[in-house]
Order: C-alpha cells, then sequence, then structure tokens
C-alpha cells in the first residue's frame, strides 16, 4: 500500500521550510496543502486542534506537529540519509543547539527587528552574542554536522534566508564576514545546496510581508 | 568498557532537575548529585552551561549535557539495556515529545501564573489554561495508557516523567491557591496516574514533599518580591 504523506504550510513559514527540506532530503513524496492562517481549514484545526499552526505532518492519516518534532519523526520514520548523528551526546548537542536556536537566538533577532530606535542598541548587543555562539559550533566544519546537511543545518536554515531580508528591511548588517566568518561561509553553502535552493519563498514577497509586520509593531498605537 | 562517571548538578525543588533524577533512577545508574545552593550558581554550573547557566546539567565522563528533555533522552539512548523510558514507535514517540513540549511551553508557565496572580479575578483567569491543559492531557492519558498505569503504558515512559516532575508544584499550587487542579471528578484518570506515579520506586525519593516544598515557595516568592535580601 502507498504511503500519504501531506504536509500543511504556509508559503513563508521558516519552520515548514524544515520539513520541505527534510523530506525532499529523503526524497519522499508527499502532497503540499497551502494555508491562509487568516482563515484556518477545517483540516488544520482538526490536525492540530491545540496550537492550530503549521507545519503538520500527516502521515497516513495521523497528524504531527511541531517542526522539530517533525524533524525527529521524519528520521526515525525514513532512516536512509540520516539527519541526526547517531552518536548520543553528538545528538544530545544537536537538540540543544536546535533549542537554543529557537528560544534564544530567533527571539533576540526578532526582539531587536521590532525595537524602536532607542533600544536596537541593547538588542543588538543580545543577537550578536547569540550569533557568536552559533559561529563558534561551526568552526572547522561545513555544516553543523560535517561535510552534509543535518538536522542543525535543517533548524538554523532560517538563517540563511530571514536574516538577510531583516537586514534589509533595518538598513543594519547583522552577520557581516568579519566578525562572523563561519557562519557567513555557512549561509552560502547552504544557499546554494541542491535540494535547499529551490525551496525559498519569494524574496520581495517576503520583504513586503516583514515590512508590514515592522511597521506594525513600531506604528504608536491609534486612539480608536 | 570504562566504568560510567555520571555526576548531576541539580537542586532538589527543581522539576526539571527530578526529570533527570527520576531517568537515572529507571536505569539504576548510580550518579553523584552536586546540590547547587539557592541564590547562587557554582563555577561548575557556569563552566558546564555557559549557554544558559541553568540547573539541571548531567555531566557523563566530563561530558556536560543541557536541557531536562535533551538528558531524559540522552540517558535512554546511554544506557539502552536498561526498561526503556521512549517508546519504541516514532509516532508514538512524536506524540510524547509534542506533550512534553506542551508542558514546558504552555502548561508549566500557566500553573507559575496561578502563583503569581493579585487577586480572585487574576487568579481566576489564570486558573482557566490550566484546567484546559489538564483536560487535554487526561484525554491523551486515556489515549497514551491504553488502559494501564502509565503514559508509558504498564510502567514509566517519557511523557510520565515530563508531565510527572511537575507533581509537586502542582500539589503546591493547588494547597497555596485553594483550588482543585488535578480533580478526582473531573480528570479522574490523571488523579490516579498521579497517586501512582509518586508510589513508583524510580520517583518516590525524588519528588519533594508537598509540606517541604510549600515552605520553599514562601522563601522563594519572598526573594522574587525582594531581590536585595
Amino acid at each position: 500500500m502507498a504511503e500519504e504523506v501531506k504536509l500543511f504550510r504556509t508559503w513563508s513559514s521558516p519552520y515548514a521550510l524544515r520539513i520541505v527540506w527534510a523530506l525532499k532530503l529523503k526524497g519522499i513524496e508527499y502532497e503540499t496543502i497551502f494555508e491562509d492562517l487568516t482563515n484556518k481549514s477545517p483540516s488544520l484545526l482538526q490536525y492540530n486542534p491545540i496550537h492550530g499552526k503549521v507545519p503538520v505532518l500527516v502521515h497516513d492519516g495521523k497528524p504531527v506537529c511541531e517542526s522539530l518534532v517533525i524533524l525527529e519523526y521524519v528520521d526515525e520514520t525514513w532512516k536512509h540519509n540520516p539527519l541526526l548523528p547517531q552518536d548520543p551526546y553528538e545528538k544530545s548537542m544537536a537538540r540543544f543547539w536546535a533549542n537554543f536556536g529557537d528560544d534564544k537566538l530567533m527571539k533576540s533577532i526578532w526582539q531587536l527587528f521590532i525595537a524602536h530606535e532607542k533600544d536596537q542598541d541593547v538588542a543588538a548587543v543580545a543577537a550578536l552574542e547569540n550569533l557568536k555562539l552559533v559561529e563558534e559550533q561551526l568552526k572547522g566544519k561545513k555544516f553543523f554536522h560535517g561535510e552534509t546537511i543535518g538536522y542543525l543545518d535543517l533548524a538554523f536554515g532560517w538563517i540563511a534566508n530571514i536574516v538577510s531580508i531583516l537586514e534589509e528591511i533595518m538598513s543594519l548588517k547583522l552577520v557581516d564576514g568579519e566578525r562572523f566568518p563561519h557562519l557567513s561561509s555557512w549561509i552560502q553553502h547552504f544557499m546554494d545546496a541542491p535540494v535547499i535552493r529551490d525551496c525559498w519563498p519569494p524574496r520581495d514577497k517576503m520583504i513586503i510581508k516583514f515590512q508590514v509586520m515592522r511597521e506594525n509593531y513600531l506604528a504608536p498605537a491609534t486612539p480608536k | 568498557m570504562a566504568k560510567d562517571d555520571v555526576k548531576l548538578i541539580g537542586a532538589w525543588p527543581s522539576p526539571f532537575v527530578n526529570r533527570a533524577q527520576i531517568a537515572l533512577n529507571i536505569k539504576s545508574v548510580k550518579y553523584e548529585f552536586l546540590e547547587e545552593k539557592f541564590g547562587s550558581k557554582s563555577e561548575l554550573l557556569l563552566k558546564s552551561n555557559p549557554v544558559h547557566k541553568k540547573i539541571p546539567v548531567m555531566i557523563h565522563n566530563d561530558q556536560p549535557i543541557c536541557e531536562s528533555l535533551v538528558i531524559v533522552e540522552y540517558i535512554d539512548e546511554v544506557w539502552s539495556s536498561g526498561p526503556s523510558i521512549l517508546p519504541s514507535d516514532p509516532y508514538d514517540r512524536a506524540t510524547g515529545r509534542f506533550w512534553a513540549a506542551y508542558i514546558d511551553d504552555k502548561l508549566f508557565p500557566a500553573i507559575r501564573g496561578i502563583g503569581t496572580a493579585d487577586g480572585e479575578e487574576a487568579k481566576k483567569a489564570a486558573i482557566e489554561p490550566v484546567i484546559e491543559g489538564l483536560a487535554y492531557l487526561e484525554e491523551e492519558f486515556i489515549k497514551s495508557s491504553k488502559g494501564k498505569n502509565f503514559f508509558g503504558g504498564d510502567k514509566i515512559g517519557y511523557l510520565d516523567i515530563a508531565f510527572g516532575s511537575f507533581l509537586g508544584w502542582i500539589r503546591v499550587t493547588e494547597k497555596m491557591n485553594s483550588v482543585k487542579l488535578i480533580d478526582e471528578s473531573k480528570t479522574p484518570n490523571l488523579f490516579k496516574w498521579a497517586e501512582k506515579f509518586c508510589a513508583d520506586n524510580s520517583v518516590k525519593d525524588v519528588i519533594p514533599d508537598t509540606d517541604k516544598l510549600s515552605e520553599f515557595a514562601k522563601v522563594l516568592m519572598a526573594k522574587l518580591r525582594n531581590p536585595q535580601n
């Protein structure tokens, strides 16, 4: 019996992109369902009633939610081209850094992005400190796990795409080649990788989307 | 095979530390518990977890592992000959991980929110998301336990540990706020499960006694209100 794999995503979600990449790396055929999060489909709400978010992977009718959980599910279900290292310690490091990326790094870059001018310097310090920690993880390596793309590259993939978009909107260079030579090099390798590069959402659409988001955050509250 | 040297940097009131202790107990792993002093961080902690400076940190043969759920999975993978903690089926593993993330991201902060709510209205509002979350977990227990005692079935598993580690604090919150969270009539399965979990050999010396934890909670609240002391 043929397997049925569906992926609920939006055109721009970096979390969903992780799964697009993972499925591509494993050569898994699947159906894509694009969601409009302002008008969620009954299916999405049925498969992810707790959060109503994307991505959701539905495998033979059974939903898996939360992108990092989905990545591990994909890796454990389709065991060829493994994403996570085999060694338990290396695996724990990968999980640790993926959590750091989502909990600390992403938040600090976002805080900088929506900061008013007077708060930008302080926000930048936190973002740069967090980026430095990631830079150190890449010393002597092409990708986070070595020569080939793996779990942590997919988890950090949003850096390669979204950061340059935010930089353009803010007119502020965050990941420059001098301060972050390894990270800059990783971004180049990752962007160019055949499995990765054809999946990026349209840049101009992304710029508009994030510009609007920033304006909404920075706009003073208007009286009703 | 080289002898395993296992240290756990932690503190008895921390539910996150308790997770690691329970997992080590399930695997019958001998370890040295390095108790952090309340209000200060040891050199070893700062060296072993420079990124977050938080407990628990497990040090296995001089290699530090941080983040409680990462530690639990690590323990399960290294001591693979002991009773397994995570289920073997990928879908069940994903379900367990999903709910553990929900507990950490949504449920535990909501439980803490009850303790810090000011006034009756705020408290009522803070209790609602906790009741909702526990109702979800009651449903999940029915699905996952398949009629047995634990989320993991016959024995304690990953989600039992992830959720059960908070039972001490849930009980303290119930006591200090005169509210029933795990209610025998509303969440009968969780109610029964909580008793069985806390009585289990791997757990009973780990989850702190409610009175002792309440005393600690009072000290913690006082310190949060008056950080200079």
